[in-house]
């Protein structure tokens, strides 16, 4: 009779380095595979604006008269100021030049994008603080890189596999509107 | 049947059967304010996606042809069969409002909530939808796209309501009393007739409340007991016959709530009974040769 045990391939230490290599290949290598950095067109510095020259939050992240949110500003709104180039920076001349001068939006990247299931009012969040929900901008000089998923086109800002920076999970909705006593009817969050 | 709920506001549609001439405009604008694609073969149906139907009732009495068309959206029930049979709570129907949601991500197609819904209002997505180049430039934001292998339905043009709710936030008013022009589904809004009024069911202020007391106003299948949230007028009497199914003979708008009061018409007296036994003392057999009962028969919902 044969013994069974002698055809073994190895002890502890082949089982371990391929355990090593899983390790490697899940947390390192697929996260890299999946996700694609992006950086914004244009380096828009918040700092400048905001701690610099003194700007609200609201002269550009404003309400419209209809209802809607006017998250990031049409090149129009930007062109109030800077319809000729005001300072030394390099892409600020590369904004007014190919942009305002020919009067074409920015592809800016957004980093928190809602399915298209999901309707996001932030009118009614209004009484809420920004921060609460996004990251707070106001010091950033350098726009954050985008880490866009290749399969899904959901965007965060780490090309980790579980995160909480990119769009906004329902269960913190559903959380938040349990704890302040808010509806969670389907038909509040979607449409 | 879902416990009722009571919505300090019910959206409701009021939709005067004998100004609707049948033209499809509501349709059409239903289709593309909904990113609903056009069917694989239009004139199947049953594979078909229409969130709204247009049902024409015509008929010729005599010879002497009349015309009615009945344009039915969902009926956003009372009451809603689909909801209680739902297995993975994809519709429901608990916001404020009174509308019946239906989350598509979350249907995954046993299609039991057509099943019960006796009005044919819910559609099946039996094939991806196709969008030509051009048609693709047309798709909204306002209503998410479905894939094919769910169940989808009319919601009232819903995003309006959220862009009111919205609108009225930013002007500082409140998102709760809407105004009664605020929020008006595309439907109401293309039809060139004035048919379809649209409004808060509850609101004393709203056009809906003064016309569901109408005395010719009725209600789709009314005795099942779901509730509807939809009213239909016509002055005629046959019209109004084919909205339930009356027995021969039978007095219009009996009082046969078999399960319990549904809130419509006036005295809810002897109920029950009006089902079995034919009201007015008219025979339910033989000739109805003249009267009311003379048109009972007419279609097929005329008879059980």
């Amino acid at each position: 009779m044969a013994n069974k045990s002698s055809a073994s391939s190895g002890g502890a230490l082949p089982f371990f380095i391929g355990f090593i290599a899983m390790l490697f290949v899940g947390w390192w290598v697929f996260p890299q595979a999946l996700f694609s950095a992006m950086e914004q067109p244009i380096r828009f510095s918040h700092k400048v604006h905001a701690e610099d020259q003194g700007m609200a939050c609201e002269d550009c992240h404003f309400f419209n008269e209809d209802g809607s949110y006017n998250g990031i500003p049409a090149t129009a709104k930007c062109a109030e100021c800077h319809s000729d180039v005001l300072g030394e920076d390099p892409d600020e001349k590369k904004f007014v030049e190919e942009y305002v001068s020919k009067e074409k939006e920015v592809p800016w990247v957004a980093y928190q994008d809602q399915p298209d299931n999901v309707f996001f009012s932030h009118a009614a969040h209004q009484k809420q603080e920004c921060t609460s929900c996004h990251p707070d901008m106001a010091g950033n000089d350098t726009p954050p890189t985008v880490f866009v998923n290749k399969l899904t086109g959901y965007t965060q800002l780490d090309h980790k596999m579980l995160n909480d920076t990119g769009t906004m999970k329902m269960y913190r909705c559903e959380r938040c509107h349990a704890l302040n006593g808010q509806s969670n009817a389907c038909y509040v969050c979607h449409r | 049947m879902s416990a009722a709920v009571d919505f300090r506001i019910r959206w409701g549609m009021v939709i005067d059967i004998d100004k609707c001439t049948g033209c499809g405009v509501c349709l059409s604008a239903c289709q593309k304010e909904n990113n609903i694609p056009p069917g694989q073969d239009p004139a199947d149906r049953f594979r078909s996606l229409n969130w709204l139907f247009i049902y024409d009732l015509s008929k010729a009495p005599g010879g002497q042809p009349e015309a009615a068309f009945l344009p039915r959206p969902c009926m956003q029930c009372g009451k809603p069969s689909c909801v209680s049979v739902c297995p993975v709570i994809a519709t429901d129907k608990n916001e404020e409002g009174g509308i019946v949601s239906q989350i598509y991500p979350r249907c995954f197609g046993c299609r039991y909530c057509m099943a019960s819904c006796p009005y044919h209002a819910r559609v099946f997505g039996w094939y991806d939808p196709k969008w030509t180049p051009e048609a693709k430039e047309l798709i909204t934001p306002h209503t998410s796209c479905r894939p094919r292998g769910v169940v989808e339905k009319c919601t009232f043009c819903h995003h309006r309501f959220m862009y009111a709710k919205d609108k009225a936030r930013v002007a500082g008013e409140d998102p709760g009393h809407l105004a009664e022009d605020a929020y008006i589904p595309a439907c109401v809004e293309a039809c060139p007739t004035g048919a379809m009024h649209f409004g808060d069911l509850n609101n004393p202020e709203h056009a809906v409340y003064k016309l569901k007391h109408d005395p010719n106003a009725f209600r789709l299948l009314e005795r099942l007991g779901t509730d509807p949230q939809v009213y239909y007028i016509s002055t005629r009497e046959w019209v109004r016959r084919l909205g339930d199914n009356y027995l021969d003979g039978e007095a219009l708008n009996a009082p046969t709530h078999r399960y319990g009061a549904v809130g419509h018409g006036g005295g809810h007296a002897a109920a029950g009974a009006a089902h079995a036994a034919p009201a007015h003392g008219e025979p339910a057999h033989g000739e109805p040769a003249h009267g009311e009962a003379s048109e009972g028969g007419q279609s097929g919902h005329g008879k059980e």
